[in-house]
């Protein structure tokens, strides 16, 4: 006898959708199965989220089909997807942040009494909080919480709906690893217990680990669709990208010249007055990477943001090139040479409703040549901005677009060119490949190490260890506001720069000082 | 001395009547994400309706109707211009009140009787009266607030009505949602869009009757001005209230209570000069903005609808 073939519960079928300039999907097909996980790759652009968008209900398709449970469906709104039983964590989190947890899972449902009974709603919480191990507390605060746990409120929103098709676009870009396996273990769970998942990742170990299939976009088509089982990461990177990858790169080694950047005794307070740096000390060299290792919300930002100008040191001092720029205004520090890949791109590192151009212009349009007589010099800007497109691969329409229209990758890469462009002596990147695709990241990695190689200082905040380790000179961990220990890279592994992200002082940890 | 206060107190919550409705519409059409500036028009042309219907119909619940029918005009225009067309909402809500104060006082000029040389202007009609609720009417202090108009005891109600609604019902909170953040509201299934059209009406009604109660209770009649700027007091007012409908009654007794001590004052002969006198309320919205806002700065939890002012559609980046 023949064994019956699976009939899959959700089908997509020859979907289409251009938007202005983008055809973003072009007859993409797609089956998900009952139970198991698909993984959908693809660089950043390549269309994923538009496809899950429109499955949510939130884009329209141009063209193509939606079959759920053998029946064509038509999904005209969020609220048709969620009377479907389909479920997105958008790859923006979608919570209203001055609402507790509880008010934003019930938001917008029509089951809930007119007069809402807050308790009964929290008891539910709690029990979907035990049961799946999703610990939240349903009184807290939106705004209060750290995207970690913001991130469980998104799922817990999905299970409190009772969605059966669980779509997530990219939800573990921004957690820790150990957040990763938490949220992993829980779409493994509910899987387990019938419900299907469509799963966007840029994580190679996290598609081997627990999808079933994969489906690869590339520019808007479905250029490959495979069972786990039967692939492996390099084949995997390397049809997203459409060439090889290099999980490698190629360093040369570290020659340090004079000090550019010195902190010494730096105390600072974070936006609540708690105090957020204690004593932090450190120098970086011309022609040399600084990483700093540690979990996100440990004093990186202040440490950033101290460092550009951006927030009050409260003691202590900072040099740059021998001078003291301590609580010295951004300006000062931008004139300084002082260059900024922030860690929000979208709300700190570009103005979202202005052209590539401009944003490119951003840090040099004061001087000449793109002003002369005090009058900006449109035509100079544009052809700087051209050079600069086509140098770092920006993949945009036109220099007019705006760069609010760019993917995640091309935004970061617009930031990194003018960044680049403008800086004379030390580079300050806060988690520059977050969120980007392998290929993105590689040429990001790439520019940095270009960089120190043309002899300015870097200092690379990353949570990404794989990272620091490939591409910083010596890493510094960093665990509630001090610095635990500075290691060199060729001496430093993992086991002991993960101890000392946990708050285990550089001595204990076993690692070798550098 | 307490005969005093409690008659100041009686004209305090009389004179605060019409901003209570107002503020407590505006503050919900700007819970759903639209500003609208419109106020000071739609309540003179809620007043010289309302008027105007009294004195022809003699029938007070048919001006009322008529002041919110108004209301419901205008600001379905605004919400036509911010919501579908996606207009810029201060010009749209300046527009209404621009079109608001001169049509208002067209008609105050039109729809009068021949006799009266076509004005509205010094005619008598029908009003609220103050009905005294017999026991409670006699208290000192207290009584103040049971010798009042139809339209302020229905006051008493709206307030805690409209906290319940915004913070307790599930329509509330999906309100409160889609001005705040229309992105995730729409993502989570509310329709942002008819949430929008809705409150913005429903406002403009509140607002409009606001505008009644003037013309048809505190100073019955129809004068040019009659709302003495009450519009833009009332755009204060709601950031006083830091869009709280149960606060709107704090701001409407400080303006109110500054207008009957003005009143009184004047009554009495004093020798404050009067235009220092009639600056006050003005220079107590200037005051309490500025000190709610340094409030504000310190504690970052209330505030304005994060939306406020700005157009949402679906799929825009
Ligand atoms: N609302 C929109 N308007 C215009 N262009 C868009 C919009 N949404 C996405 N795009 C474009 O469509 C392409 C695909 O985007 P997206 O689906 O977000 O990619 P991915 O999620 O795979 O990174 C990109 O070029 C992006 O700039
Ligand atoms: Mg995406």
């Amino acid at each position: 006898m023949e064994e019956k073939q699976p009939v899959p519960i959700l089908e997509m079928k020859k979907i289409t959708k251009q938007f202005p300039g983008v055809l973003a999907n072009e007859d993409v097909d797609l089956e998900l199965f009952k139970g198991e996980v698909l993984a959908l790759l693809g660089e950043n652009g390549a269309g994923k989220s538009t496809l899950m968008n429109i499955l949510s209900g939130l884009t329209r398709p141009d063209s193509g089909e939606i079959i759920l449970n053998g029946k064509a469906v038509d999904i005209d709104s969020p609220r048709d997807a969620m009377h479907l039983g389909i479920g997105m964590v958008h790859q923006n989190f979608k919570l209203v942040s001055t609402m507790t947890v509880a008010e934003n899972v019930i938001l917008g449902l029509d089951s809930e009494n007119f007069v809402l009974d807050m308790k009964k709603v929290g008891k539910k919480i709690n029990e979907i909080s035990d049961h799946y191990r999703l610990k939240v507390d349903p009184d807290a605060y939106i705004w209060q919480m750290s995207v970690g746990e913001q991130q469980r409120v998104e799922i817990l929103k999905l299970i409190y709906r009772g969605a059966e098709v669980l779509i997530l676009d990219e939800p573990t870009a921004v957690l820790t690893p150990q957040e990763s396996n938490e949220l992993n273990e829980i779409v493994k769970k509910m899987t387990k217990e019938g419900k299907s998942a469509i799963f966007i990742t840029h994580k190679m170990d996290e598609v081997m680990n627990f999808s079933d299939w994969v489906r690869v976009l590339q520019k808007g088509k479905l250029v490959s669709v495979v069972r786990t089982r039967d692939t492996n990461p390099k084949d995997l990177a390397n049809l997203m990208v459409g060439r090889e990858v290099l999980f490698r790169i190629e360093k040369k080694k570290c020659n340090p010249g004079e000090v550019r950047l010195e902190v010494k005794n730096v105390s600072a307070l974070n936006s609540k007055g708690i105090e957020a740096l204690k004593d932090v000390s450190f120098s970086i060299r011309a022609g040399e990477i600084l990483g700093i290792a540690g979990v996100a919300g440990n004093g990186q930002r202040e440490l950033t943001e101290t460092i550009t100008g951006l927030h009050k040191v409260l003691k202590g001092h900072i040099f740059v090139e021998g001078e003291d720029m301590t609580n010295k205004a951004p300006i000062d520090l931008i004139k300084a040479g002082v260059s900024h890949i922030p860690s929000d791109r979208v709300a700190m590192g570009i103005v979202g409703d202005m052209s590539v151009a401009s944003n490119l212009a951003m840090k040099e349009y004061r001087k000449a040549p793109l002003t002369q007589y005090g009058l900006l010099h449109p035509k100079r800007i544009f052809n700087l901005a051209k050079g600069m497109i086509e140098l770092f691969m920006i993949s945009t329409p036109s220099p007019n677009t705006n760069v609010k229209f760019l993917s995640g990758g091309n935004i970061q890469k617009t930031i990194l060119a003018r960044e680049i462009g403008a800086c004379r002596g030390l580079l300050i990147a806060v988690y520059p490949a977050r969120g980007l695709d392998v290929g993105a990241t590689e040429s990001v990695r790439k520019e940095i190490i270009a960089e120190r190689d043309n002899g300015k200082a870097v200092l690379l905040v990353s949570e990404d260890l794989e990272e620091l380790i490939s591409v910083s000179d010596r890493i510094a961990v960093m665990s509630e506001g001090t610095i635990m220990g500075i290691v060199d890279t060729e001496t430093a592994d993992i086991e002991s720069l993960g101890l000392m992200m946990a708050g285990v002082s550089l001595k204990e940890s076993g690692a070798k000082g550098g | 001395m307490i005969v005093l206060i409690t008659s100041i107190l009686a004209i305090t919550l009389r004179a605060g009547t019409s901003l209570v409705y107002a503020t407590i519409g505006e503050i919900y059409t700007e819970r759903s994400g639209i500003l609208n500036l419109g106020l000071e028009g739609m309540m003179l042309m809620g007043a010289v309706t309302s008027f105007a219907t009294v004195y022809y119909t003699g029938s007070l619940a048919l001006a009322v109707l008529a002041a919110m029918f108004v209301g419901m005009i205008l600001s379905s225009i605004h919400a036509f211009l911010s919501i579908t067309m996606r207009a810029n909402q201060v010009v749209s809500g300046l527009s209404i009140t621009l079109f608001g104060t001169g049509f208002a006082s067209f008609l105050g000029q039109r729809l009068g009787p021949a006799e009266n040389g076509k004005y509205l202007i010094g005619l008598i009609g029908e009003k609220f009266t103050p009905i005294a609720i017999p026991g409670l009417s006699g208290v000192p202090l207290i009584g103040a607030f049971f010798n009042q108009d139809l339209l302020t005891y229905i006051t008493y109600l709206i307030i805690p009505i409209a906290w319940f609604y915004m913070y307790k019902t599930k329509n509330g909170l999906n309100l409160r949602a889609v001005g705040d953040n229309p992105q995730t509201a729409d993502a989570m299934g509310i329709d942002v869009l008819k949430t929008r059209y809705l409150y913005t009406i429903l406002g403009g009604m509140l607002v409009a009757l606001g505008g009644a109660h003037l013309s048809l209770a505190y100073a019955p009649g129809w004068t040019e001005n009659i709302t003495g700027g009450r519009g833009w007091i009332v755009i204060a007012l709601v950031i006083f209230s830091m869009w709280n409908p149960s606060r709107a009654i704090w701001g409407a007794l400080l303006f109110g209570g500054i207008n009957a001590v003005q009143f009184r004052l004047q009554a009495s002969g004093t020798d404050i000069p009067a235009s220092f006198l009639n600056m006050l309320p003005y220079l107590a919205t200037i005051i309490a903005l500025v000190v709610m806002t340094w409030i504000e700065k310190y504690n970052k939890k209330i505030g304005a609808p994060g939306a406020l002012a700005t157009s949402y559609m679906r799929g825009e980046k």
